[in-house]
């Protein structure tokens, strides 16, 4: 592949019209006739044994169509394990699945499922059911769970070990002349997309259609496939418009295959959509936790040690942890690390990703706790974090497939003006306020998926081409940048092009986590383009009648529907005109790198803050932030820029804004609602500056593409809480950092 | 969300007669508290009479130098009144920085003051909550507690009023204007209007099922026009105040002469800061005097572990505001 055109160029969402004009269909708003609605409800206790449902004020109301609740909902065929939806496997959000027995482990967990003719009507009736409760006291809480904590020996559903060690953490920390030692705590996150999840579910005979809010619409296939016992064949997906996910809908949760056992029940199609409460309690979320943090160095700044362990509560079901000591025990050359995660059972649904699921807490812990060491010893932060640049992995010793990294904090210095900054704390006034920047490194690892990803490409004989991949767009901008590699791929302007997605029937993608999305479906959509210019080639230059007749096939270049080699030319139109053929098509598939390829691959950044903070009032407000990422080749700058500009924005939230908590004796979250959840807005928003540092990467994937989606975000909370000092003097260690840790 | 019958009202006795006729009954306005409850089934009416075609959307200057405010003024419409910003600052103040410029838009002057609580407790339709619920225990006095109230709390119920413009109200000593079922017009005191919890939360104003507001009335107060609304909260904007101040000064050779102090996000109801104002009239302008002032009125605080940050917090706005109105307290730039 060589320099092309599309590629590169800022070009507007495709989807942006739909979307504004509001001809977009997302999943609730799929118009089939005789469409009746759902309506999920959730346990008022958190804990203990539903002793009755009394459901006969709900049935009784008009249109209540069926009240379904454990002691009448079908049993599922069979619980999946649940692993990380880029395995291309089934993934449940968790391994239980409700309304089999009469057990309660969590507030909200959904008990009964009312269907009506209207949604007025299933509200309502919703809202009659008499439930009674056998109710035992609850665990919550970190200071309800820190002492019954145990080691897992596997987390993230089994993917990644529950204690990383290498050389020896104890004699590394021994040999160190300086230490910093913190413990940081964080509130529970959740996600809070724009759109809630949503899924429509019509059967046809023993034929399921599902319309879902997900990241993967084979994920919710493979997932409600096993769930039901339904073959795959007759399960189709479609998710044409997502409006936002963040994790939310990186896994399958349970309201996807309800609807589908709902609509069966009533026999009639099933709209069911959770309410912007139900959001809070239904789709996961990102654990509250603990993590302690030690750092040992030499004088000079070299890093002789790092212990991090990590405190959460998980379900009863699942040894759920995001990876929070994964990035943090990487980024930097350290000869002796110890990386431990405990957990203790708690009355939640499993946790689940949410944007930088892992990295955000884990490098926050880390990059604060770099800055007091930079401060402990007088060393400039920056060159702290240069003594201890890495070309290569220090776990496995593999080289990066590509870094960036010195190039981020060079650049991102620059920006920000970071130069001739005087390191003490409290140095800065002006007017009621103190100013102070901060920065941090930031990383996000490259994951591929783990199976083959493909992709389909047709060219019609009028010289329009249509490119295919099941992958659903869920506002990150996919259907955008896949128009232009699928371009670039075929040799023709972005505009004759058209991008499909979002669909089961289409070719196969893995759900686009990870920020793995760009990198997995270009290969796919490059390898289908390039697969039928190739084919179209060869067929050229085959033709008798072809003026590239006999030409060598890599000689000829494609550029805007032409076939060039040397002087002679043949347009895609012409050779299928003249061969009275209506279309050609080619398929494409991209085998991601093997796991035990020698190269360890992450995507890096730097990230750059400035705060001001009315010491009087405790108020901390970002003025300006500036974030420099490597992230391999940038498929349209404007798309990539907004990504992460959006993720240095949730690491504002991260740092300032974002918490639930649940109530100690009922165990259910005290903020479930957008007035009380606080999440940043406009007004919140600094100047927000990011500069793209583009590096060459040949092993990620053919177009070397690491991803925007989330590594904005890790770090930047960091850079704001050590902005936080550098204006007070003041560590706050607890997210976020609120009005009364500054007072 | 229940079956609810739904009425349009053309004058303002036929929509009292149908609200007063029927106790599952209330008033709509802007809808901005009452539809979100309904629909999370915190709220359970079964009529809503609409009375958003009634003539009570004025904004006038009243001859005395003071302002008459009907109860259907859009809070966005108040705020922009030129007679408002010129005499009020602290009024025009407190509604732009309340809510988003979407709500300003259709919540009703009326409706604001009796908007209700924004306890996660009270708006959680399954957890006991002694306003929701009389008798059923307050969730919040060992629960989440940051944005509830230090002053004016009882056993029962400790929610926080989220009102910003009866802060700015109750400085100002306005006068509630109803119409009762009866059709005989009433008057209320500002701080008469608003109920302490003490055990019986679930009763928020003196006003009985069927009365509708029909105007605010604010008297001329020549301080106001040196007047300001301090509004602290961790979000820059779409946001409840953990601690507000409505403030007025006016200082006459470099002794107060006259001020007006009252609190938000600190108390179950707008807190009108009479200890301040006692301590200061007469006193000298000054720092040390503003501090003071602020610690009499915080004596007898009762906070939570959770928001024993406002007692202090609440004071250091007292202390911001009254500097900043006698010229020597800094401007903020951010």
């Amino acid at each position: 592949m060589t320099t092309a055109p599309a590629i590169g160029q800022p070009l507007d969402r495709v989807d942006g019209r739909p979307k504004v004009t509001g001809t977009a269909r997302y999943s609730a708003e799929i118009p089939i006739p005789g469409t009746a609605y759902a309506c999920l409800v959730g346990s008022r206790v958190a804990s203990g044994r539903i002793t009755g449902i009394d459901a006969s004020s709900a049935q009784a109301e008009e249109g209540v169509l069926a009240v379904l609740t454990h002691q009448n909902l079908p049993r599922i065929a069979e619980q999946p394990p649940l692993v990380p939806s880029l395995a291309g496997t089934a993934a449940p959000g968790q391994t239980f699945f409700p309304m089999q027995d009469d057990i309660v482990h969590y507030a909200g967990q959904h008990i009964a499922i009312v269907v009506a003719d209207t949604w007025e009507r299933a509200q309502h009736a919703a809202s009659l059911l008499r439930v009674s409760y056998e109710e035992t006291p609850p665990v919550t809480t970190l200071e309800q769970g820190r002492d019954q904590a145990y080691e897992p020996e596997r987390i993230f559903g089994g993917w990644l070990p529950g204690r990383v060690e290498r050389g020896n953490i104890d004699a590394g920390l021994a040999e160190a002349d300086a230490r910093v030692e913190a413990t940081f705590t964080y509130a529970a996150n959740n996600h809070n997309p724009i759109e809630p999840s949503c899924t429509t579910a019509e059967w046809d005979g023993d034929e399921l259609v599902l319309y879902d809010s997900t990241q993967g619409v084979n994920a919710t296939q493979l997932t409600v496939a096993r769930l039901l016992g339904t073959p795959l064949s007759k399960i189709r997906v479609i998710g044409h418009y997502v409006g936002g996910s963040f994790g939310s809908k990186a896994m399958i949760h349970d309201h996807a295959a309800l609807a589908a056992m709902a609509a069966r029940e009533v026999g009639r199609p099933v709209k069911l959509a959770l309410s912007r409460e139900q959001m809070f309690t239904s789709v996961g979320h990102r654990e509250e936790q603990e993590q302690e943090i030690v750092l040992g160095a030499t004088r000079d700044g070299r890093l002789t040690g790092i212990r991090h362990h990590k405190l959460s509560p998980t379900s009863h079901f699942d040894d759920w942890a995001e990876p929070s000591i994964g990035v943090a025990s990487e980024i930097y050359a350290c000869p002796n690390y110890q990386g431990v995660y405990r957990l203790f059972r708690a009355n939640t649904m499993t946790p689940t990703f949410m944007r930088a699921p892992g990295e955000a807490s884990g490098m926050l812990a880390l990059e604060c706790a770099m800055d007091e060491l930079a401060q402990e010893l007088g060393v400039e932060p920056i060159e702290l974090r240069l003594r201890n640049y890495t070309d290569a992995s220090p776990s496995s010793g593999h080289p990066w497939s590509s870094s960036g990294l010195r190039e981020c904090y060079r650049r991102g210095a620059a920006r920000f003006g970071w130069e001739g900054r005087d390191p003490r704390p409290g140095m800065r006034r002006e007017g009621n306020w103190l100013i102070g920047t901060g920065m941090a490194s930031a990383g996000y690892p490259v994951a591929p998926p783990a199976n083959p990803q493909r992709a389909r490409a047709r060219l019609y004989a009028d010289g329009t081409a249509l490119v295919q991949a099941a992958t659903p767009d869920f506002g990150t901008g996919v259907a955008t940048v896949m128009t232009q590699v699928a371009a670039d791929g075929l040799g023709m302007p972005v505009d004759r092009c058209r991008f499909e997605n979002g669909d089961t029937d289409l070719p196969n993608i893995a759900a686009a986590v990870g920020s793995a999305g760009a990198g997995m479906i270009s290969a796919a959509v490059h390898s289908a383009a390039t697969a039928l210019r190739n084919q179209l080639i060869a067929r050229a230059v085959a033709d008798a009648n072809s003026p590239l007749h006999g030409a060598n096939p890599v000689d000829v270049v494609v550029r805007d529907g032409v076939m060039t080699a040397g002087t002679a030319s043949d347009s895609y139109v012409d050779l299928l005109q003249r061969n009275v053929q209506p279309d050609a098509e080619a398929s494409g598939a991209w085998s991601p790198p093997a796991g035990d390829a020698p190269y360890a691959m992450m995507t890096f950044g730097a990230q750059f803050a400035e705060v001001a903070v009315d010491p009087e009032f405790g108020l901390v407000r970002v003025r300006r932030m500036t974030g420099a990422f490597a992230p391999g080749r940038v498929l349209n700058p404007k798309l990539a820029r907004s990504q992460l500009m959006g993720g240095m924005l949730w690491g504002l939230g991260q740092a300032l804004l974002e918490a639930n908590y649940t109530h100690p004796r009922t165990g259910r979250w005290a903020n479930a609602s957008l007035g009380e959840y606080l999440v940043a807005v406009n007004a919140d928003a600094p100047d927000v500056d990011v500069e793209l540092v583009e590096v060459e990467d040949d092993i990620v994937n053919p177009l070397g593409v690491k991803g925007v989606g989330e590594v904005g975000q890790v770090g930047a909370a960091a850079a704001i809480a050590n902005a936080v000092w550098h204006a007070t003097g003041r560590r706050v260690r607890k997210m976020p950092i609120t009005i009364e840790d500054l007072l | 969300m229940r079956p609810i019958t739904y009425s349009r009202a053309i004058d303002t006795a036929t929509a009292i007669a149908a609200v007063s006729a029927d106790p599952t009954s209330d008033f709509l306005a802007g809808g901005t508290t009452e539809i979100d409850l309904l629909r999370q089934n915190v709220l359970h009416p079964r009529r809503l009479v609409d009375i958003n075609d009634l003539p009570l959307t004025q904004i006038e200057a009243t001859p005395e130098g003071g302002l008459r405010i009907g109860s259907l003024a859009r809070m966005s419409e108040v705020a922009a009144a030129p007679v408002v910003r010129e005499r009020f600052p602290m009024l025009s103040q407190a509604l732009e920085l309340g809510a988003s410029a979407q709500l300003r838009h259709m919540a009703s002057m009326g409706g604001n003051l009796l908007q209700r609580v924004r306890c996660s407790y009270y708006r959680d339709a399954e957890s006991p909550c002694n306003k929701r619920e009389p008798g059923t225990g307050c969730s919040a006095i060992e629960g989440f507690s940051r944005g509830h109230a230090v002053l004016g709390t009882s056993e029962h119920c400790i929610a926080t009023h989220p009102s910003d413009a009866a802060v700015a109200l109750m400085s100002l000593d306005a006068q509630v204007h109803t119409l009762g079922p009866d059709g005989g017009e009433r008057t209320y005191a500002f701080d008469d209007f608003f109920l302490l919890p003490v055990d019986s939360p679930h009763r928020e104003h003196p006003m009985e099922h069927g009365e509708l507001i029909t105007a605010i009335e604010v008297p001329a107060a020549p301080v106001a026009r040196h007047s300001l609304y301090l509004k602290i909260r961790d979000r820059e904007s779409y946001e409840f105040a953990l601690v507000s101040v409505a403030a007025a000064l006016s200082v006459v050779d470099g002794i107060i002469a006259d001020v007006r102090v009252s609190l938000g996000g600190v108390a179950t109801k707008p807190w009108r800061a009479r200890r301040v104002e006692d301590f200061l009239i007469g006193a000298a302008a000054q720092r040390s005097n503003f501090a003071q002032a602020a610690r009499v009125e915080l004596i007898d605080a009762r906070a939570t572990s959770m928001n024993a940050f406002k007692v202090e917090l609440a004071q250091r706005a007292i202390v911001r505001a009254l500097e900043t109105l006698t010229g020597d307290g800094s401007e903020s730039p951010a």
